[in-house]
């Protein structure tokens, strides 16, 4: 009752507060007719009446504000005054306030633009039934060139996987998935396309607990080799397919096969990337039909697939762990001679997913934190200028009563109205950035998925009232302290600014500038290591040469003999058109990964000893014209020929590094290697080949070739057409050709090489750039900062420099004077910024790529830089100073 | 609250007729009244109404809500308690 009497009241007090307030006053209008006529009745005269009245009623305004004070919602009526008062100071100096506007929407949209990446990327929780009970399990080598790195998580074996899930219980399930590419065949007059497709073991979906939206989830008795069912993601179901559902229970052709479509997972479900368009269960890649034997189930060898595991209620991580590792060291030990690891290692599910963006996403984080501190840091020292020039006002309130917390309010409110503005702006300018940012970032693992929400608008409101704070604060307590009503005495004849307040904002300025040669240290050294990775040498042709994949389905190309005459007619057909200079037939290209490697054995080397690191060398194809084609030069030996192929095929060419480290002072040609994984027959080594480099920013690795004319049905090849121009122009005659001879024939990644290192450097250059930008941003803002200040105090201190003048003391030495006094906290700033660097540059140690952290050249030129800027800053008002009329100067006093 | 127990009053009358009650002993200047009724009006204790007042004016009248009065109820008993204690105390001495 009395709680909704309170709500009403509160209603009207809220919504009724003119006529509340033309009430009171007819209320105590009313008391003092009533007073005065009891008064008149008295005897009194009318006049009399009215003091006595007055006299015994007390101050009629103070009452009414007493009263309002108790009325509820009294705070909202400060405010709204506060805000009103803020408007008006703010609107009154109308450049400071878009500076000081402009800088938080700056600062605070580029930091609102990163957390949205940075919680889609790494904070928001994966569609899955408690993810936080998910983890990854790798294999794990303890031998010291796998750990060289400090990242040692391999891919785990199928043989591996299945002993771990059957002999261990540690874990509430353990599931698996691998990487797979299939051609989807035209069903109704579409081209057809190359799928990339996930094969996942049938408990994978109850184990993460995702439903299908249509139809269902594999079933155990589907995870068996020669099984033919899929299931499609949302986004294949929508592109492929319309989004018709009659599709489920339906077939598809992937690779020539029939194969049930038996489900269709959610659109929430993009897993592990987005490029994963379609599943189909784990055990169906083996066996008859497919291009591997139902034994690959079984290797320890072969590492290639991804396991996840569901943590059981009860269970540590730790010791369901050390079960796994039992079983895995155990084979370790059954096969001395195969890559199998010792232990196994756990990783976090979503630090798994966020992969390398973490480090680059929390360096921009930081970055965007530096700028904010240094925007924050500015308008603060905006506000304690202006905080001097209001000196006498601040001085008159506190002494007609205002309270001290009451002008500190009021100085954070205007702090807080200029963030607020700032933040508005600066959201509205990062739902802009956002977009820009995940369309600029092709490395970003849910890319499509980046979008601003609640979560984002919450985190910006935070920040704009800790900017508002951070800014405020320091400014209100300065101008409002005690010593402020000294300045009440003090005439208007001080020659020098309040020590104290010129103290604090200059060191405001040493942090603001010490900040700034961090991040121009930072952006220096990633801007120098992008410049060497552009010039790298990748060891061939990387001008004009088109790049594109096919793979030839074994069901249709059986035989190694169609294989054969399906490539050399393409490569006959291709060299022969006008304007190619050359064209080869390989596996993965130069620049474009690591792609696969195997163990191996020189037959004429003693065998490795138990324990010793096993020789390890990437492999690749190539057709006999591959290196002419792609310009890489042979150095010992022969290239392949036409004959290498058939009872001849065993074929090895291997590049320098493989060479140098694995036949020192020898001469490998003649010498046999033996590949385990491709049967017992040895291979005899032809040729050495010069060296490439399978991603930019890598050292070269071992790498044997193997004759492409072993003629393999389903393997992923890349044809390469170096021409004389520019070479996509070349890619319709190009897929014009390969159409004329297999109409089915999907193409799929038709770039260039160019686009293809361009895609390894895309972040690093993105990276530096971004970097950069919020580098010189933070310079900028650090002069104007510098700036402002001398500014300030060359205006505060014009008399002492006209008596100077006066009493005989030369231009330049003013000059001097003012000088030194705007590059004191200028220099200080920058030895502390030197001082940071040195940390900072070892945090990013990792991304620089052949640059030392400490790199002389980059710090000498931040400091030269900086102090250029801040010199040119110190200039303008140094020489205005010193250009006073000493006259004049004295005479406005 | 007490004084206007009994039948609502308007703001004047209940100045004067605390300084009846009281004997002229309470000399509050009676502009402090004001917040004080404001104060119990926003609480939901009194509640108040704008009538024809016996001078044919409009005057606002101020009325005991049922929760003002079992508040009232309370504080007295709390008054009377604190103030019984204080004049033992002061007897005592």
């Amino acid at each position: 009752m009395r709680f909704a009497a309170r709500i009403w009241m509160a209603v009207k007090m809220l919504f009724g507060r003119g006529r509340a307030a033309a009430r009171l006053d007819d209320e105590l209008r009313d008391h003092m007719e009533r007073q005065v006529a009891e008064n008149v009745a008295a005897g009194m005269s009318a006049e009399a009446a009215r003091f006595a009245a007055l006299r015994e009623f007390g101050n009629p305004a103070l009452v009414r504000d007493e009263v309002r004070a108790a009325w509820s919602w009294n705070w909202l009526e400060v405010v709204l005054r506060d805000v009103r008062y803020g408007v008006r100071t703010l609107t009154r100096s109308r450049g400071f306030s878009l500076i000081a506007i402009a800088v938080m929407a700056l600062c605070i949209g580029a930091a609102t633009s990163l957390f949205t990446v940075v919680r889609s990327v790494l904070l928001r929780p994966l569609p899955f039934r408690d993810p936080d009970q998910l983890t990854m399990v790798y294999e794990h080598f303890r031998d010291a060139a796998s750990n060289k790195e400090g990242f040692n998580y391999n891919s785990v074996a199928p043989g591996d996987y299945y002993d771990w899930r059957s002999k261990t219980n540690g874990f509430e399930d353990m599931a698996a998935y691998a990487w797979w590419d299939f051609n989807l065949s035209s069903q109704s007059g579409e081209l057809p396309e190359a799928v990339t497709a996930q094969a996942g073991t049938w408990n994978l979906f109850p184990l993460l607990g995702v439903q299908p939206v249509y139809g269902r989830t594999f079933t155990e008795a589907e995870d068996q080799p020669g099984a033919r069912v899929a299931m499609l993601t949302w986004s294949l179901f929508e592109r492929r397919f319309g989004g018709d559902r009659s599709i489920v229970g339906n077939t598809i052709r992937l690779n020539g096969n029939p194969y049930t479509v038996v489900g269709i997972l959610p659109p929430s479900f993009v897993y592990p990337t987005t490029a994963a368009q379609l599943w189909v269960p784990f055990a169906s890649l083996y066996g008859a039909g497919m291009p591997l034997g139902p034994e690959w189930l079984h290797f320890h060898d072969r590492h290639y697939i991804h396991v996840v595991a569901r943590m059981k209620p009860g269970v540590s991580l730790a010791s369901a762990i050390s079960q796994v590792e039992a079983v895995q060291y155990q084979l370790h030990v059954q096969n001395p001679m195969a890559p199998v690891a010792e232990d196994v290692a756990p990783r976090d599910i979503n630090e798994d997913m966020a992969r390398d963006v973490k480090k680059p996403l929390l360096l921009l984080m930081a970055a965007v934190g530096c700028m904010l501190l240094i925007g924050c840091l500015n308008v603060a020292n905006l506000l304690v200028a202006r905080g001097a020039a209001r000196q006498k006002e601040m001085a008159i309130r506190g002494a007609l009563g205002a309270r001290r917390l009451t002008l500190i309010r009021e100085q954070l409110t205007e702090s807080l109205l200029i963030c607020i503005a700032g933040g508005v702006a600066g959201v509205l300018l990062s739902l802009l950035a956002t977009k820009w940012l995940s369309s600029q970032w092709k490395d970003l693992p849910s890319a499509a998925d980046v979008h601003v929400d609640g979560t984002v608008l919450l985190f910006s409101c935070g920040l704009v009232f800790a900017a508002a704070l951070l800014a405020g604060v320091l400014p209100a307590l300065s101008s409002t302290g005690k010593a402020v009503f000294a300045a009440l005495q003090a005439s208007s004849r001080t020659t020098g600014g309040s020590v104290s307040r010129t103290t604090l904002r200059k060191t405001l300025l040493t942090v603001e500038i010490a900040v700034t040669v961090v991040l121009l240290i930072a952006a220096g050294l990633l801007l120098k290591s992008f410049m060497r990775l552009r010039t790298v040498n990748l060891g061939c042709a990387t001008d004009n040469v088109l790049t594109l994949g096919y793979s030839l389905p074994s069901k249709k190309y059986d035989t190694p003999e169609k294989v054969n005459a399906f490539n050399e007619a393409l490569l006959q057909r291709v060299r022969a058109l006008p304007g190619v200079l050359g064209a080869g037939l390989g596996g993965v290209v130069p620049g474009a990964g690591p792609g696969s490697d195997d163990i191996f054995h020189v037959v004429e080397h003693p065998p490795v000893r138990p324990g010793d690191t096993l020789p390890d060398a990437q492999v690749r194809r190539a057709d006999p014209g591959y290196f002419t084609g792609l310009q890489i030069p042979l150095l010992e030996g022969r290239f392949f020929l036409r004959q290498d192929r058939g009872d001849q095929q065993n074929r090895a060419i291997i590049n320098r590094t493989l060479a140098d480290k694995f036949f020192p002072g020898e001469n490998p040609i003649g010498k046999h290697v033996i590949i385990p994984v491709y049967g017992p027959a040895p291979f005899e080594i032809v040729g050495v080949v010069g060296d490439t480099l399978y991603k930019v920013n890598e050292p070269p690795f071992p790498t044997m070739y193997f004759p492409l004319l072993a003629g393999l049905g389903d393997f992923a090849q890349t044809f390469s057409v170096r021409t004389v121009a520019d070479p996509l122009t070349f890619s319709s005659t190009i897929q014009k050709q390969i159409a004329a001879l297999d109409r089915e024939l999907p193409v799929s990644d038709v770039s260039t090489m160019q686009q293809i290192i361009g895609n390894s450097l895309g972040n690093q250059s993105f990276l530096s750039t971004l970097v950069l930008a919020f580098a010189a941003l933070s310079l900028l803002l650090a002069s104007v900062g510098l700036y402002g200040v001398l500014s300030y105090l060359a205006t505060q201190r014009r008399t002492e420099i006209g008596i100077r003048i006066a009493l005989g003391a030369k231009r330049e030495q003013v000059l001097r004077l003012m000088l030194l006094d705007g590059l004191r906290p200028a220099l200080l700033g920058l030895v502390l910024g030197l001082a940071a660097s040195v940390g900072a540059a070892q945090w990013i140690r990792a991304m620089l790529y052949g640059a030392p952290p400490v790199d002389g050249w980059v710090f000498a030129g931040v400091s030269g830089t900086l102090l250029a800027v801040s010199a040119v800053a110190c200039l303008v008002p140094a020489w205005r100073a010193s250009r006073v009329d000493p006259m004049q100067a004295l005479r406005t006093e | 609250m007490r004084t206007i127990q009994l039948e609502p009053m308007h703001g004047w009358a209940i100045a004067k007729r605390i300084q009846q009650v009281s004997r002229e002993v309470l000399q509050v200047q009676q502009g402090s009244l004001y917040p004080a009724l404001h104060r119990l009006e926003q609480q939901g204790w009194i509640k108040a109404k704008w009538a024809e007042s016996e001078t044919g004016r409009q005057a606002k009248f101020y009325t005991l809500t049922a929760a003002g009065r079992t508040q009232l109820e309370a504080e007295t008993a709390n008054w009377n308690r604190l103030s019984a204690a204080i004049n033992m105390v002061v007897s005592e001495a």
